[in-house]
């Protein structure tokens, strides 16, 4: 008697997906419902701010996270092959690509740390020295949001890692595909919040 | 996240049969009907504590001058003071009465136990979508608990900011003396929409994906279409919650405004984050209780619910209307008034679903053959306590009335006859109706019928009154009325109404007797001790691990009492082949 | 026993108590069919042994009556709800001559500041008073209301007016007294550990004592 073993196994009379696609899109509809509350109110203390907002430029370093910003695109690009070669059944495409994808990730997040320090020991705001989540609104949401995402990708990059150890085990292949797949799915979401945050913290 | 990667790995699908040790099978169980009992006594110990502090609050506020708190000595002098409940102590009460009922109690009761016991056994499959997700959801509640209970003990004491924890007050230790306890239940709050929204993603795609052949959409019991709406609210609402709660966390800890003008930040928003996700918060509280009734009246009055498609219909539009209607809270909040318009608008639409769900109750039991057993009792109760809560709203949604009513004693009955009367009533029906699956034996109906009793008497004696005190401009959360000109003169009723709420707290205690009694000495139930049609009433009580031997084949619908084609009993079973029973009645 | 509304005393709280008892009212009767049928149908339906309920899925028809009938009546009530509101609220309503106080709230008393013979704020003959709001009869008033440290909220019963006051916000109040007399503002929304004892006096004078009332607290001001 099979008592988990429902999932996936038994012919499923739902929709024609894996229950753990299902799953994953679920989620990550409540993962919206959070970011969404995030960037709702960093829209709303924006706009309602007495004083005028400061301009990205003199506050970020910009083109670092442009950088960034390309280094996770190419990991969504990364995971997408990935994927692909699962299915094809290719040993080493696997390999490649999730290592790839994982390393990317990791740089991403190397990178947003270093932006991080950078930011609190050197950067001056309004006088002072260190721009910290203490300095203000534009501080505060620009610390809470990106800091969200960068958990998120923290996350990724560990189920990355480990996808990627089994990979070297010969767990994945064209009869099973759908572990990279689901993380997938997370992967290229959490890449989306990226373009739409970069987009309204570093760029407007 | 990395649970559903790991389950899509394939690596819990080797659960062979094996014997399982004591901890694997009853502590770290992946078993959902072994969560779900989890969850249930989880939920009753804390709706005990949560009971525990409403019966203090009530002391003060009967006697608010007379010390002399009976055990006053057992607490703590930060708290109770040569027999005065001190305000600080009151505020905490206050606060903690309201976020344990609704997050420690009401809500996992109603969800936690029943989505996880109902959704695998009601839709014919074996367990969850992701029972390792599942344990974890339970999980995630136990530091959310120990949080909770801790925060009293620490200094400055528990929250004391309401449970809606208006900010600024909830982000500034210095204007209320409470640090870390405020700190303490917000990060409890966290784990509870963790745990919320991992429960969410199991229960909706376990619903989507799971049902059994021939379970189609329109033959998922009420409980299912309630269980699987609400689950959707939960995953749509709590994770705002969470970021709210996070942004007041870091205002309180690492310096940041979000919601203190001071640095910039609206208070106002607080409010708008809350009630985003505070009504269909309220929904997430009764849904599942309607789904409930629906089933228990159904199956007590041995018809089939009336007008099923219009309560499906009711529950779709009330999960949509729900997310629009959180402005209604903030009528007085200092929000635009005309803002508030629309929302009046709204929340006078939302009603409708609700009316049109009491009928429907009402169409149910109109000709049937009524079994007035516990259960019954109490899905009776429910409709009719429910109907009040959802009149006295209609004041409240009147945005002139509410001017008035506003923040006053009147608010708190119809919190009540909503959310204790409507959902508390129909977990109490739901347990008993259900017990017999869950532990094989039948809670004793002698006891049963006697705390019915008890608890509709001294329910109505407590909050019916509270409408009086309020129409008088009782304000809400207050520690002391006696100095206010206009409050002179509702001193008995306070009084009256505090006897009754000892009494109602006391009725509890014969639940819990008759429960833990029952366990040992209730009579040996059967499979099927209601005559009923659901999928999990045709498996043993309790089913074993896995649910069925065979996955069953549904071929009608979910309530199919007194079918005139059935002969010699008055229920058709949702998986009876209907060759076997009767031609005609496959129809449904 | 004493469960009404208290008396009221302003040209708002007419409409306001016109509008709460027609919906007891819609309520009440309401009330009275649901209650009522639920223990009809309790003891008329009482089950007996052998007897077999009436198999029915519903009624198209009655569903739609008991979705029309209570959508008609809520969609009247909303409407004149809004009428009303809007009456109240509605800043195109705002008196534009009106008497104007500023009071703010703060943990846990209201500050008055009045606006003096001149009948303006922010003029040097401005005072505040501590925990006393005196104003006349019989004439628009508009306060603004602010707060110093946390929300709290500005409620007179007997005027039926209540407004949260919130940091970062001035918002403005209007209404109108009908008789002097002496009430009470009570605090309405949690504040902290003094909530309960949040509370000023309220004196509506006739406009001859009100003058004379400024008057005598002015200079005391002044110095
Ligand atoms: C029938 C439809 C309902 C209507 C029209 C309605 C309307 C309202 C309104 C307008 C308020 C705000 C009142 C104020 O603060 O001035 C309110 C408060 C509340 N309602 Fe309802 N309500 C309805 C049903 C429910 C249900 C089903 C629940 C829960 C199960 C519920 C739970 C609450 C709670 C907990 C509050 C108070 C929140 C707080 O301030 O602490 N209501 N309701
Ligand atoms: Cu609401
Ligand atoms: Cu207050």
């Amino acid at each position: 008697m099979a008592h988990a073993a429902t999932a996936g196994r038994v012919p499923e009379r739902g929709l024609d997906v894996y229950t753990q696609k299902v799953g994953m899109w679920v989620f990550l509809c409540s993962e919206v419902m959070f970011f969404a509350g995030l960037i709702g109110s960093y829209v709303v203390l924006r706009f309602g701010a007495a004083d005028t907002w400061a301009v990205p430029n003199e506050v970020l370093n910009v083109p670092i996270t442009a950088f960034n910003t390309f280094l996770l695109i190419c990991s969504s690009v990364t995971m997408v092959k990935a994927f692909a070669a699962a299915q094809a059944g290719d040993q080493r495409g696997i390999k490649v690509y999730l290592l790839g994808t994982t390393l990317l990730g990791a740089t991403f997040l190397g990178v947003q740390v270093y932006e991080y320090v950078e930011l609190v020991l050197h950067q001056s705001w309004q006088g002072s020295h260190g721009f910290t989540p203490a300095a203000g609104l534009y501080g505060a949401t620009f610390f809470t949001m990106t800091g969200f995402h960068g958990f998120h990708v923290l996350l990724g990059v560990i189920c990355l890692a480990w996808a990627t150890i089994r990979a070297w085990r010969g767990h994945w292949g064209a009869d099973n595909t759908h572990g990279i797949e689901v993380l997938g799915l997370y992967w290229h979401f959490v890449d989306l919040v990226w373009i739409i945050l970069f987009t309204i913290v570093y760029l407007i | 996240m990395a649970t559903i990667v790991a389950e899509a790995t394939g690596q819990a699908i080797l659960h062979e049969e094996h014997e399982q040790s004591f901890l694997r099978k009853y502590i770290f169980s992946t078993d959902h009907k072994v969560i779900a009992i989890q969850f249930l006594i989880y939920t009753l110990f804390f709706l005990m504590i949560g009971g525990l502090l409403a019966m203090l609050m009530r002391y003060q506020i009967a006697w608010p001058a007379r010390g002399e708190l009976p055990l006053g000595g057992i607490f703590p002098e930060s708290m109770v003071a040569s027999g005065y409940i001190l305000p600080e102590f009151y505020n905490a009460l206050v606060t903690m009465h309201g976020s344990v009922m609704v997050f420690l109690a009401i809500m996992p009761m109603l969800v936690g136990v029943w989505a996880n016991y109902l959704i695998p056994l009601q839709l014919g499959t074996h367990d969850m979508a992701f029972p390792r997700l599942n344990m974890l959801s339970f999980w995630a509640m136990v530091p959310a608990g120990i949080l909770t209970l801790a925060s009293f003990f620490v200094v400055g004491g528990a929250a004391g900011a309401g449970w809606t924890l208006y900010a600024p007050l909830s982000a500034r230790p210095d204007l209320t003396g409470v640090g870390l306890g405020q700190i303490l239940w917000l990060v409890a709050l966290v784990f509870i929409g963790l745990s919320s929204i991992l429960g969410s993603v199991n229960y909706i795609t376990t619903t989507i994906n799971m049902r059994a052949p021939g379970m189609t959409w329109m033959r998922m019991p009420l409980t299912i279409w309630s269980l699987f709406i609400t689950a959707i609210l939960a995953l749509l609402a709590m994770p705002v919650l969470s970021a709210a709660g996070i942004m007041l966390i870091f205002d309180q800890t690492i310096g940041t405004s979000f919601f203190l003008p001071e640095g910039g930040g609206q208070p106002l928003l607080w409010q708008h984050l809350f009630w985003f996700f505070g009504h269909p918060e309220v929904y997430i509280l009764i849904l599942p209780a309607m789904g409930f009734t629906s089933e228990i009246l159904s199956v007590g009055s041995r018809k089939p619910v009336f007008g099923y498609k219009a309560m499906v219909l009711a529950l779709v539009s009330i999960a949509f209307l729900g997310f629009i209607v959180w402005g209604h809270h903030m009528f007085q909040s200092g929000m635009n008034p005309m803002l508030g318009l629309t929302f009046t608008v709204s929340t006078l639409f939302i009603a409708v679903p609700s009316a049109i769900k009491t009928f429907n109750w009402m169409g149910t039991m109109w000709r049937g053959n009524l079994q007035l057993h516990s259960a019954m009792l109490f899905a009776i109760g429910f409709v009719a306590m429910f109907a009040i809560g959802g009149l006295s709203g209609v004041f409240m949604a009147s945005t002139p009335v509410d001017i008035y009513i506003h923040d006053t004693y009147f608010i708190v009955a119809h919190i009540h006859y909503v959310l204790f009367g409507g959902s508390l009533f129909a977990l109490f029906g739901a347990i008993y109706f259900w017990y017999p699956k869950m532990f094989g034996r039948m809670m004793n109906e002698t006891m049963g019928k006697i705390h019915f009793w008890l608890t509709f008497v001294f329910f109505n004696l407590v909050f019916f009154p509270m409408h009086g005190v309020g129409m008088v401009g009782m304000m809400r959360r207050i520690y002391d009325s006696t100095g206010y000109a206009h409050l002179q003169g509702i001193e008995d009723t306070n009084a009256i109404i505090t006897w009754a709420a000892f009494g109602l707290f006391a009725s509890g205690f014969l639940f819990a007797f008759n429960f833990f009694w029952s366990l040992k000495k209730g009579r040996k139930a059967g499979a099927n001790p209601w005559n009923a049609t659901t999928l999990e009433w045709q498996t043993p009580s309790p089913p074993k691990h896995g649910n069925w031997e065979e996955v069953p084949v549904v071929y009608h619908g979910p309530h199919e009492y007194s079918h005139p084609d059935v002969e010699d009993k008055d229920w058709l079973a949702q998986n009876e082949r209907p060759d076997v029973v009767s031609p005609a009645a496959g129809s449904h | 026993m004493d469960w009404a509304l208290p008396p009221n005393y302003s040209t708002f709280g007419v409409v306001i108590d016109q509008l709460f008892w027609i919906i007891l009212v819609i309520t009440g009767i309401a009330f009275l069919l649901v209650e009522g049928g639920i223990l009809w149908f309790c003891l008329k339906y009482r089950g007996r042994e052998g007897a077999k309920a009436h198999y029915t899925h519903g009624s198209n028809r009655l569903e739609i009556i008991w979705t029309v009938i209570p959508a008609i009546i809520i969609a009247v009530l909303g409407a004149y709800s809004a009428l009303v509101w809007d009456d109240i609220k509605g800043s195109s309503n705002r008196p534009a001559d009106a008497l104007e106080f500023l009071v703010v709230g703060k943990q846990f008393e209201w500050n008055i500041t009045y606006p003096g013979v001149d009948e303006t704020l922010g003029t040097a003959d401005d005072f505040t008073v501590r925990n006393q709001f005196h104003f006349p009869v019989n004439e628009d008033i508009t306060i603004l209301l602010e707060s110093e440290d946390v929300i709290h909220s500005f409620f007179i019963p007997e005027l039926r007016v209540k407004q949260d006051a919130v940091p970062g916000m001035t918002i403005p109040v209007w209404f109108d007294a009908t008789q002097t007399g002496n009430f009470e503002i009570a605090c309405a929304e949690l504040c902290g550990l003094g909530h309960y004892y949040m509370m000023a006096s309220v004196t509506v004078h006739s406009a001859a004592d009100f003058d004379a009332w400024q008057a005598s607290q002015a200079p005391a001001a002044a110095q």
